[in-house]
């Protein structure tokens, strides 16, 4: 008999999300060294889904699509979630169950777990099949000071969330169709809890874990004005403001900005630490960036060690001088572009 | 209302270690605090029982110096705590946790509400909180940041998840587990630490609770540490420092030119 993989997928807005793509194309890994092993992509919505999202699931790594439908899945509902993965987990009996570490997958998987009465290993780093075939969960632990595997060895399934942001999409389509089920659930429990209301976000902001670019900063810009500075420049390149743990906890910016072990962890293209001496916990939210430039006054600061490109000296000039000249970079292209469309 | 509030004692610095052996925590008796968010859900039931009539009772799983955890609850104002505590119960993973948890809320139960911290700053799984509600079967409302409305019978919360704000009623008994933002937790007063200091918090154990060997602790744990290691995770970044400074700042402005451009695109799209 088949073993199956399930990735839950998240969606925003009615739609998937890219951790779930993230996770399908860990799982695929996974699936690749495990013999006779499938990839399912497990998806709660309340409609259909649509040949496209179909076609990317299977482009992305998924086997099986299995899709279960219902109204009340139009946001997550925590009862009629449980009882429709419960009861699916124990038809279906996975040997593993992944999910993105978010809101939903938080307070879902260890939900599911304690009702299959199995482990669940919490944001997880790493993921790997040992030679038993059994899943090796990495995460940080002890404030993020070391990495511990943990293992679930007898029990089924084994259960493990995954922050957004920590693993990369399949570079390479896998296939072009899958195998897609519908089912729509009974569900029984559901009459005791009812979404009152639900006001969005102004997205004003793109959010830190979307944005390309994220310019952060530490104690080492000295004044919470000069987080204008960040803004503005985070303005001219599309990006976002992020921070470290202490102007969060002193109130200078919001928890949304705080990367880290306690914060968000992102993976932006260009990373930028002014002021940020590089602890572990701040590290651990921000190490997988394809580039990380760091700022800082002191050549010995620890940041260094995990960047790129170091620039040694006081953040908050030559954050400045990096905003006038990119400021009059725009302007020549603009010129540029002006001229050219009046041509 | 008959309230439950689960308190976890943490260390107070990042200075634990791990037992190589087994790859759990080694705690020291000196420098613990109460979880940080459990101050939280101890203050919101605080407040509730300032609205209406309430009984609160916290309970703490861990060693016999969690005690003083307790203590601290019961000085915040909380009626009555027990501490379960057991050697059988060391090395216990989050299901371990909460199946002992939850055996010590039903025998002393059923309450209509019970508050949990989001996570603990120690583990930082925030596991235990959902475990427990799917242990009892009653529904979890995690992320919670504001208890707008509670009466005997249902709750209004609002919680805060990625892309807003969702308010949820509920048929009580319900779980939450609370974020930071939900109350500000008072201070204890003098007086009531020294009330709380002379009190005996009662301790319960694993034939107490009627919880066999096999399901608590380390025995009881689905989840095993098999390995521990220290990151190393270096980059070799080229560092331009003094004369090289301005090198250095060319490189990096070259590196972030394409983003302007596209930048300077998107804004052509939005404005034909
Ligand atoms: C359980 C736990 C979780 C944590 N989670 C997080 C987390 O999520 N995110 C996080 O960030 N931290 C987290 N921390 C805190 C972390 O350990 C550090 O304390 C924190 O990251 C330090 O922030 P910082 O680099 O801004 O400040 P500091 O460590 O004080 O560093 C400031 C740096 O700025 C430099 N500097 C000073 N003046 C200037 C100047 N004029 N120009 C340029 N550079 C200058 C200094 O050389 C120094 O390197 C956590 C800690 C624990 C225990
Ligand atoms: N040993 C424990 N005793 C009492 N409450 C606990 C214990 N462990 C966890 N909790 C509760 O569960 C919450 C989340 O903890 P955790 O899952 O360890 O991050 C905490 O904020 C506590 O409210």
């Amino acid at each position: 008999m088949k073993k199956h993989i399930w990735v839950i997928a998240e969606k925003r807005k009615g739609t998937l999300h890219s951790s779930t793509y993230e996770l399908l194309g860990k799982a695929r890994e996974l699936a690749f060294k495990m013999p006779d092993t499938l990839v399912t992509c497990v998806t709660l919505m309340n409609r259909s889904l649509t040949p496209e999202e179909r076609k990317r699931l299977s482009e992305q790594g998924s086997d099986v699509i299995l899709n279960l439908v219902h109204k009340k899945f139009k946001r997550f509902d925590y009862l009629s979630y449980l009882e429709t993965l419960n009861n699916i987990a124990e038809r279906f009996s996975p040997e593993i169950i992944l999910a993105p570490a978010t809101t939903t997958g938080r307070t879902i998987m260890p939900a599911l777990a304690a009702s299959l009465r199995t482990g669940l290993t919490a944001d997880c780093t790493g993921l790997d099949i040992d030679k038993d075939g059994r899943l090796l969960q990495t995460r940080p632990a002890i404030g993020g000071n070391i990495m511990a595997t943990i293992k679930t060895p007898k029990h089924k399934p084994q259960m493990a969330t995954v922050r957004p942001k920590t693993f990369t999409p399949l570079a390479e389509k896998y296939s072009e169709t899958g195998i897609y089920h519908e089912i729509i659930p009974l569900i029984n429990t559901s009459s005791k809890t009812k979404l009152v209301e639900f006001q969005e976000i102004s997205a004003e902001q793109k959010s830190i874990q979307d944005a390309e670019i994220v310019i952060s900063g530490g104690k080492g810009i000295r004044k919470p004005e000069n987080l204008e500075l960040l803004k503005k420049l985070a303005g001219l390149l599309n990006g976002t403001v992020g921070a470290s743990r202490p102007l969060v906890d002193s109130k200078w910016i919001g928890h949304e900005n705080q990367v880290g072990l306690s914060g968000h962890t992102v993976k932006p293209k260009v990373y930028i630490a002014a002021g940020i001496s590089g602890a572990v916990q701040h590290v651990a939210g921000m190490q997988t960036s394809e580039v990380i430039i760091a700022i800082n006054k002191d050549i010995n600061a620890p940041i260094f060690d995990y960047s790129d490109i170091g620039l040694v000296g006081d953040a908050v000039e030559i954050l400045e001088t990096l905003y006038n000249a990119l400021t009059s970079l725009k302007e020549e292209i603009s010129d540029v572009g002006n001229s050219q469309r009046t041509v | 209302m008959k309230i439950a509030v689960l308190v976890k004692q943490v260390p107070d610095t990042d200075l634990v270690k791990l037992d190589p052996e087994t790859g759990t925590m080694i705690r020291e008796d000196s420098g613990n605090i109460i979880n940080p968010l459990d101050l939280h859900a101890i203050e919101a039931s605080l407040r509730i029982k300032e609205s209406m009539e309430a009984t609160i009772i916290a309970f703490s799983m861990g060693p016999p110096a969690a005690e003083e955890a307790l203590k601290e609850a019961i000085a915040m104002g909380i009626d009555n705590a027990y501490l379960i505590c057991d050697r059988r119960f060391a090395g216990a993973d989050t299901l371990a946790t909460a199946i002992v948890l939850s055996k010590a809320l039903k025998k002393f139960g059923p309450f209509d509400l019970i508050l949990a911290g989001e996570k603990a700053v120690d583990g930082e799984t925030g596991q235990v909180g959902p475990e427990i509600g799917a242990l009892l079967g009653v529904p979890v409302f995690s992320y919670i940041s504001k208890i707008i409305e509670i009466t005997d019978h249902h709750i209004v919360v609002e919680r805060e998840v990625e892309d807003g704000k969702e308010i949820w009623k509920s048929d009580l008994p319900s779980l939450l587990t609370l974020t930071k933002e939900v109350n500000e937790p008072r201070l204890p007063t003098l007086n009531m630490k020294k009330k709380a200091r002379r009190l005996e918090i009662e301790t319960l154990g694993c034939d107490f609770l009627e919880l066999s060997d096999t399901n608590v602790g380390l025995k009881g744990s689905p989840t095993r540490v098999v390995k521990v290691s220290t990151p190393k995770i270096a980059r070799d970044a080229v560092i331009y420092e003094g004369k090289e400074l301005e090198k250095g700042i060319r490189k990096v402005i070259e590196l972030l030119r394409p983003y302007l451009e596209e930048n300077h695109e998107e804004a052509h799209m939005g404005n034909s």
